[in-house]
């Protein structure tokens, strides 16, 4: 019984300072922000790694999804004989929840395990502790490029994802359905605001702020052996998808 | 690693192709067709009852949107509510006795301010009030009127035969 509540408080005591650790390395980041946006050079090549090699899965998902939202939509409204506001409903869902959320869970998976596998092999293989050794901030040379490529590409890659996704549902409706293409379009237009484009861009920033930093600060304190390694990826996809969701959360109830 | 033409290529495509969907979705799908020019002015219309009437609606003339409804304010002294319309600058010959109505688009669709022109040769100005307005419906109060009404038919019904039986 003692043994079981000594290592309850042991287990908290070490969750606290792991957010201890995050909030001191976010902080750190931060005051290096300004120095490291003037290196254009390694942002873009970060961008690349982040946003560019995330375009085909980003895509793929993207028709899917938005041809699932189709086939839904279609039948749950088709009881009601409104197919027209099929694009209404796709565009809605898309801009406000789907769009940002799977994105950023898609990026957790694809981009922000590619960091922290990466980082951690860094500092395994003593690349980390070399660069100190000769006196260049890693988190500077390393850890900033690559978090903020994440944050440029992830509001990039949330509209690339509405945007297919919106043509798939037009794909399954119109296409295979017969709902009018017209209607399909305007009644979106009519609908939709401006609002939603800015809840849905705002959304895919923070997340893409949150899961690149989780991922760098993961690789980056990663315990430098294979097994830390692992593991250190493993977390990055966890708690990358917990925070999204809980933070989807407080922007929504902040926003509507 | 690849040759760093190759990751310039690629991330221009991705930032292009980024940039193009912010901007589809920006013009593409909000409702952003109508744009005030700057040299439009306001009306001011008080009602009785808004409904479910919004800042932002727009305003419209024969089905074509001429303006948006800027505001909704109740006020105090009329204990009613002053909408503001903002009407685009280049309808501006429209007759000052024209009246406003708070009108449904569709079934289910958002309410909407339909002006119908008078006779008038004065055209509005900015800031002028709209004399002659109706109502938003309100469903509650239809229905109860529909149903006081065969009440008291009924009720009729049920009297009128008694002093025509008496007068024979």
């Amino acid at each position: 019984m003692i043994t079981i509540l000594r290592e309850l408080v042991q287990g908290m005591l070490s969750f606290f300072e792991r957010v201890g650790l995050f909030v001191r390395f976010s902080l750190r980041l931060l005051a290096i922000l300004p120095s490291g946006l003037l290196r254009v050079r390694p942002i873009v090549e970060q961008v690349y790694n982040t946003g560019a090699l995330s375009l085909v899965i980003i895509m793929t998902c993207g028709l899917f999804v938005g041809m699932v939202l189709g086939l839904q939509g279609y039948d749950l409204l088709n009881q009601f004989g409104s197919e027209e506001y099929l694009g209404t409903a796709t565009a809605i869902s898309l801009l406000r929840e789907l769009g940002p959320v799977v994105t950023a869970l898609l990026f957790a998976g694809r981009a922000g395990t590619a960091l922290a596998a990466e980082l951690g092999l860094m500092r395994a293989t003593d690349q980390i502790a070399a660069m100190e050794i000769m006196a260049v901030d890693p988190m500077r040379r390393v850890v900033l490029p690559r978090f903020l490529g994440g944050v440029i590409a992830m509001p990039l890659l949330v509209s690339i994802f509405i945007v297919v996704a919106l043509f798939g549902a037009q794909l399954v409706g119109v296409q295979f359905f017969g709902v009018d293409a017209g209607s399909y379009w305007s009644q979106m237009r009519g609908a939709v605001e401006l609002d939603d484009v800015r809840q849905g861009l705002t959304k895919g920033f923070v997340f893409g702020v949150a899961c690149s930093l989780i991922a760098v600060y993961e690789g980056y304190n990663a315990a430098p052996t294979a097994e830390g390694v692992g593991r250190a990826t493993t977390r990055t996809v966890v708690t990358s998808a917990v925070v999204t969701l809980i933070l989807d959360y407080i922007i929504t109830a902040s926003m509507l | 690693m690849r040759s760093t033409r190759t990751i310039d290529i690629s991330t221009g495509l991705f930032v292009i192709l980024g940039f193009a969907a912010i901007l589809f979705m920006v013009t593409q799908i909000t409702n952003r067709e109508f744009s005030l020019r700057s040299d439009s002015y306001r009306l001011l219309a008080s009602f009785e009852n808004v409904g479910g009437l919004k800042p932002g609606a727009p305003v419209s003339m024969a089905g074509v949107a001429i303006g948006r409804v800027e505001d909704i304010q109740y006020d105090m002294n009329l204990l009613k509510a002053v909408v503001t319309l903002r009407i685009d600058g280049s309808y501006n010959a429209i007759p000052n006795d024209s009246d406003a109505s708070i009108l449904t688009a569709g079934l289910l669709g958002g309410q909407y301010i339909g002006l119908s022109p008078g006779g008038s040769d004065q055209p509005y100005k900015d800031g002028d009030a709209v004399v002659f307005v109706q109502d938003a419906v309100v469903l509650e109060n239809l229905i109860s009127k529909y149903l006081f009404n065969s009440a008291a038919t009924k009720t009729d019904e049920a009297t009128t035969p008694a002093p025509t039986a008496a007068q024979e």
